[in-house]
């Protein structure tokens, strides 16, 4: 009985916070910490995103460099799923969603009106909350992307590519023997890392990562997260995760997002030990999120 | 749990919650009783009124698929058939084969004199075993001046009288049978030379006003060509628009208005599209009328909005996920779609596609509206050939008064039902193909 109550007055008190985060988020003040990154190649500046009559996300700014992972993080609804499938124009499929600002790949302005998402998305490639492999055979489902694309000339040239990303994704030795069978039919580790493959097999120079890990088991997501970090090496990565010891594990510069606003960004090291906004301390601190 | 339902209850000494669950189960119970026992029952009906109509239809039918034959020794004079002795084609189509079956009839009876008792004699035959005989002359010559045993389509009138239709215990006066007739027909049992064979005729022959000479070929074969042709026509339609109203269309008042109207076209009643089909492709565009390709484009604009609205829910049903993966890799549109979303709504598409043709293929009333309700001997040999087809054919035969004609229209039923029959195993089968799990 007692702890019903002591439940109620919980959730209750947590309701009270989040409305009274609205009212602060209505008098935001700007981003605290270094947006830039030395080495960009994705710089976004006062990124808007409306749903309709929504403002989803407002004035948001942050670079993605080379080499390196960038979380996000941030409760519920804070608008960091919208922003990252604004890098990769993914958000061109929701209708009555309208972006302002300026968002550009190695200088490039991905906005342009005459800018093709084809070759965008070849670029910026995506892996999504849900492992949604094709219903096709798990070598199919790599090999899909080169095909439409034409980047092999032969059948040797695609079933070298399939196995080096199968080998990237850490899944060739898995898989091998039975790459005619239907991705659909794998674990969900297993499956997400042939969406991983799936996405690197097109050799995009950044990829997207929305809470890759949230439909996974622990042992499937340190896989993944080692996975993230040996692609480092290659890629940029942007994350999009709700857990921050993910954030921390994975990730060198940490944003965090609170209702629509870009509150903070620092390296993750310092995000984690010493934040320097209120907001970002009740979150990481868990007192409410 | 308890300790609120106590204070609830103001501190009464408390009714614990799991009696309270425990009096609602016998209610909860029954009443999941009464509703699988009304289930069952109402399945059974179905069934029970099922198997009513196949047997009716069957115990109706099924003597039509047998046809009485007469044989007789049947010599082919060449004085008769060709005189000449040129053995032209002409002269052979046209020679006097009534003759032969006459003078065979009269050898078999020779008691048989005077007018009345002739032709009432020659009445045993079908009007079309002359033209049996001269299909036999036509295809080999050599016959002639032969003499061969030929079984001969018997009249309906007899028939009937063999398969038991025609009641011999009613007085001669209201028979169409006379007495004597009986007799010729027994006496002609006896003999062996009167049996029931395999009625190839119902499936080769058109129309026919003679209830033995009519098949269901002709009807068959429209039915076929409609059908193929309303297929051609409206699928790659249907999945089109569909494709293009769920997937590309932009979300506005001019596409929900066209959505109204798709929906609103499914309930229109089919004779309107008769109508329109009269006014727009006979007599606007000049599509021959009669015929199977005006036919399917009636059809085709009836079933589309079956199509339509079967595709596009098909098209709903595919996960966004799966449009997400491939638009995420940097598939086009069109590719996204071609390659991933349209093979996973093929099996809805295709099941919506069925039904509107099983609909189409047992259409009558449009067809009515441009001309394939006519009387057609001859079986179509295109699709700009006059043809009817199955139900318009039923529907005639129902409506001829002969007594051959009510077992020929439930045999033609059969038929109809069988073609459905396998049309359906068919979509069941490319369903099974291309359905795949996600």
């Amino acid at each position: 009985m007692s702890t019903t109550v002591e439940e109620v007055s919980q959730s209750q008190s947590a309701s009270a916070i989040t409305s009274a985060d609205l009212e602060k988020g209505r008098t935001f003040e700007g981003t605290i910490g270094d947006i830039t990154s030395p080495d960009a190649r994705m710089v976004c500046r006062d990124v808007d995103v409306y749903y309709g009559d929504k403002h989803a996300i407002r004035g948001v700014s942050l670079d993605i460099g080379k080499n390196e992972v960038v979380s996000m993080i941030g409760p519920s609804g804070c608008g960091k799923s919208t922003f990252l499938r604004c890098l990769n124009r993914m958000n061109d499929t929701i209708p009555g969603c309208r972006v302002t600002g300026n968002i550009s790949l190695d200088g490039v302005d991905i906005y342009h009106k005459k800018l093709d998402v084809v070759p965008l998305r070849a670029q910026v490639g995506m892996v999504f909350q849900k492992p949604n492999p094709f219903p096709k055979s798990i070598y199919e489902n790599v090999a899909y992307g080169p095909r439409i694309h034409g980047l092999t000339n032969n059948k040797a040239e695609l079933d070298e590519l399939v196995e080096t990303s199968l080998r990237k994704a850490g899944l060739w030795e898995e898989v091998k023997d039975r790459l005619d069978q239907p991705g659909t039919g794998l674990s969900g580790g297993q499956q997400q890392r042939v969406c991983i493959a799936r996405t690197i097999s097109v050799s995009p120079e950044v990829i997207l990562m929305d809470e890759p890990c949230s439909a996974l088991d622990p042992i499937a997501t340190a896989k993944i997260e080692e996975l993230i970090d040996e692609l480092r090496e290659n890629y940029s990565i942007a994350i999009v995760t709700h857990s921050m010891q993910q954030a921390a594990r994975v990730s060198q510069r940490t944003a965090y997002f609170h209702l629509g606003d870009l509150v903070e960004v620092g390296e993750t090291d310092q995000i984690f030990t010493n934040p320097s906004h209120k907001l970002t301390e009740d979150y990481i601190t868990g007192r409410f999120g | 749990m308890n300790n609120q339902a106590s204070n609830a209850s103001g501190g009464a000494p408390a009714k614990r919650t799991i009696d309270i669950v425990n009096a609602s189960l016998k209610r909860r119970y029954a009443a999941e009783k009464r509703f699988r026992f009304l289930g069952v029952g109402a399945v059974i009906l179905g069934l029970l009124f099922v198997a009513i109509l196949f047997a009716d239809i069957i115990g109706k039918g099924y003597t039509a698929f047998e046809q009485t034959y007469i044989q007789l020794p049947i010599d082919f004079s060449p004085e008769v058939i060709d005189p000449v002795g040129s053995r032209e084609r002409d002269t052979l189509s046209r020679a006097n084969y009534q003759k032969l079956v006459r003078d065979a009839l009269k050898a078999q009876f020779p008691k048989v004199t005077g007018r009345g008792d002739t032709r009432e004699l020659y009445r045993l035959m079908s009007p079309g075993a002359p033209q049996q005989l001269r299909d036999m002359v036509m295809a080999d010559t050599g016959l002639i001046g032969t003499t061969a045993d030929v079984w001969l389509l018997a009249n309906d009138d007899i028939d009937m009288l063999v398969k038991g239709h025609i009641d011999r215990d009613v007085s001669e006066v209201g028979r169409r049978v006379k007495n004597q007739t009986i007799g010729w027909v027994d006496i002609l049992v006896e003999k062996g030379m009167l049996e029931k064979r395999f009625n190839t005729v119902f499936f080769t022959n058109g129309a026919s006003r003679e209830p033995e000479l009519a098949g269901i070929a002709g009807a068959l074969v429209g039915s076929v060509y409609t059908l193929l042709l309303t297929l051609l026509f409206s699928f790659p339609i249907a999945v089109g628009s569909a494709l293009y109203l769920e997937e590309f269309a932009p979300k506005n008042k001019w596409t929900d208005l066209i959505e109204v109207n798709i929906n609103n076209l499914a309930a229109v009643p089919s004779i309107v599209f008769g109508l329109l089909g009269l006014a727009v492709f006979i007599n606007f565009f000049g599509v021959p009328r009669s015929t199977p390709l005006v036919g399917a484009l009636v059809l085709t604009l009836m079933t589309l909005p079956t199509i339509i609205i079967a595709s596009r829910a098909a098209l709903k049903s595919v996960p966004p996920s799966i449009r997400e993966a491939a638009l995420g890799v940097g598939a086009s549109p069109l590719q996204t779609q071609f390659h991933h979303v349209l093979p996973l709504a093929m099996p809805g598409m295709l099941t919506g596609t069925i039904i509107g043709m099983a609909q189409a293929l047992g259409e009558t009333a449009p067809l009515l509206m441009i001309g394939m309700i006519a009387f057609i001997v001859d079986v179509p040999g295109g699709v700009t050939d006059p043809a009817t087809v199955l139900p318009v054919q039923i529907y005639l035969w129902a409506d001829s008064p002969e007594r051959g004609f009510v077992e020929r229209t439930s045999a033609a039923i059969m038929v109809l039902l069988a073609f459905l029959i396998v049309m359906n195993l068919t979509a069941v089968l490319l369903r099974k193909k291309f359905e795949r799990r996600w």
